[in-house]
């Protein structure tokens, strides 16, 4: 239960936790553009390298994003058998029976997951591990905010998520909390058929719905009482500030955009269909 | 009834990660049969962990929870045996009530059991009576209830699955004081009544003094006293020094012995105290008038 942590958020002090949240978010757009378009090996090398120097000077241990990969193991296992064996192509490597592997499965299927895995690393670099949940927030709040021009409640939306994600730990602990309160009454939530299963969560998902209503009802009172009203005249503490180096971040991530579409046009080492 | 016994338990959160947390070293303390056993700490100190190892929701890093002297994770398959046998009532457990009327949250135990529905229709009446509910109560929805309805029905939850031993984790936490009163003094008739052990988790002295037979006392993961209730709460030092106190009926007494009145040094509860120092304003009246004040 515990193993499930949304906000891994790594605290450091390096260039890319100073970023400016709006600039990161923009930053990761770049970036899963930038692997997209990369669909040779010249170009997926380049990303690589791209993706290590992020790393490096993240200064989060490479340990702690492989870690981050565990989720995608399964997709990233399933695609390479997926391309290696119905890539067909002129190379025959392998033939037992009906299976037949060309060099081209093999390739593409390298390429794949390895574009796969820097695109998990790469966002995950700027997002969850350098950037804090309520930071993320307010910068998605910030980037959206044309969108209030057609009524689109763009505060609410942010002001729910920063909301939801503070709560995450909480409820998990109130979870536990309750699921032992069961157990020692008797419960038993790990045998069983899948219906069985299904409805002894009956007793620990009622309490946690009561108690979250009273929570909300809690938290709606508590702001009422320091006046929130909504986004109307709202001040923060933290005015977000584009500084010298979002710029440089910014332009080189469109510079690597560019760089990679020349490059996928004029050095096609192995190009993917 | 039964007996628990903790022997060179230690529980540790989060072994090999950078994160560990030693809850409890090397605790060795017995649950004697049939009394009722005051454990107070400090926030952090372990006793919540260590009611968490009584009925098997954790398991001892190392060291044995035996139950009558036979160790309750001998079988980890039958480990729900143990928790019919040994009731926990949780902190704040009217945060578990779920079902649609009281009567059918308070049969959630004895139902888990197994038991037939007379069976267990006997155990709701007699555990609602027990905890003091009204019967007309029982028909309702748990969350029409009061807090210390709620809390009662909670713990005639635990109740109802009729346990060898019932462990309450700050059964009294949060209520007012006479509800206070009433819920202790209904959990201490319990225990005289049907001779089940009991462990009480509180940090307040006061409902310690006037409730237990025994104390155990927890600092940092180690259990550092235990013994009858006089002769713990006369260690008023060592009591202080692990940052705990001594009941404010106590203190004043304490104080007053040593202003030169000479009250005697056992004195837990307000009662008592009222009955030493009459006693001496007595003994005085008949010294017509002399001595110190």
């Amino acid at each position: 239960m515990k193993d499930i942590t949304l906000g891994q958020y790594f605290p450091g002090d390096s260039v890319i936790h100073k970023l400016d949240p709006r600039a990161k978010l923009l930053c990761v757009v770049l970036y899963i553009v930038m692997i997209f378009v990369a669909s040779s090996v010249s170009g997926v090398l380049l990303a690589l390298g791209v993706t290590l120097f992020l790393i490096i000077i993240s200064g989060i241990p490479l340990k702690i994003i492989l870690r981050g990969m565990k989720p995608i193991l399964f997709i990233v296992i399933f695609t390479t058998l997926l391309n290696l064996f119905l890539t067909s192509g002129e190379t025959l490597l392998l033939e037992l029976g009906f299976i037949h592997i060309y060099l081209e499965g093999v390739c593409s299927s390298v390429l794949i997951v390895v574009r796969i895995m820097l695109l998990v690393a790469g966002s995950g670099l700027f997002m969850t591990y350098t950037t804090t949940p309520i930071a993320l927030s307010d910068g998605l709040e910030s980037l959206l905010a044309p969108l209030k021009k057609i009524k689109l409640p763009v505060h609410e939306f942010s002001m729910m998520l920063t909301i939801a994600l503070r709560f995450i730990p909480t409820i998990m602990e109130e979870t536990e909390k309750i699921m032992n309160a069961q157990k020692a009454r008797g419960a038993d939530f790990s045998t069983g058929s899948l219906v069985s299963r299904a409805k002894a969560l009956i007793p620990v998902l009622i309490p946690l719905f009561v108690s979250a209503f009273r929570r909300a009802d809690e938290l709606a009172v508590a702001m009422e009482c320091r006046c929130y009203r909504g986004d109307n005249g709202r001040t923060r503490m933290k005015v977000l500030k584009y500084g010298t180096s979002d710029i440089i971040f910014l332009i080189g991530g469109v510079l690597l955009v560019v760089g990679m579409i020349l490059l996928n046009t004029f050095l096609p080492i192995y190009s993917l269909r | 009834m039964s007996e628990i016994k903790l022997e060179n338990i230690c529980y540790v959160y989060g072994a090999g990660t950078p994160y560990e947390i030693h809850a409890l070293k090397d605790v060795n303390m017995t649950f004697e049969n049939g009394k009722i056993t005051g454990l107070i700490g400090h926030t952090g100190s372990g006793k919540s962990t260590l009611v968490e190892l009584l009925n098997g929701i954790l398991k001892p890093t190392s060291g044995r929870v035996l139950l009558d002297g036979r160790d309750i994770w001998e079988e980890p398959k039958k480990i729900r045996d143990i928790r019919f046998r040994v009731g926990v009532v949780m902190q704040y457990p009217e945060y578990q009530l779920f079902e649609e009327t009281v009567r059918a949250d308070i049969s959630f135990g004895p139902k888990n059991m197994g038991l037939s529905s007379d069976e267990i229709a006997d155990r709701v009446m007699e555990s609602a009576e027990f905890v003091g509910l009204d019967e007309s109560l029982l028909d309702k929805s748990p969350f029409e209830l009061s807090g210390g309805q709620k809390r009662r029905a909670a713990i005639a939850g635990v109740i109802a699955m009729r346990p060898e031993v019932l462990v309450l984790d700050e059964p009294a936490a949060g209520l007012d004081p006479l509800g206070r009163e009433s819920i202790l003094s209904k959990i201490c008739e319990y225990n005289r009544r049907s001779g089940v052990t009991v462990i009480i988790v509180s940090h307040n002295m006061e409902d310690m003094a006037v409730f237990c037979d025994k104390i155990a006392v927890m600092s940092n993961g180690e259990n550092v006293m235990y013994g009858d209730r006089d002769e713990i709460f006369s260690r008023r030092d060592e009591l202080l020094a692990v940052d705990l106190g001594v009941p404010l009926i106590t203190d004043v007494a304490y104080e007053l012995s040593r202003l030169g009145v000479p009250v005697p040094d056992n004195i837990y509860t307000v009662e008592r105290a009222k009955e030493s120092i009459l006693a001496i304003l007595d003994g005085k009246d008949g010294m017509a008038g002399g001595g110190t004040e």
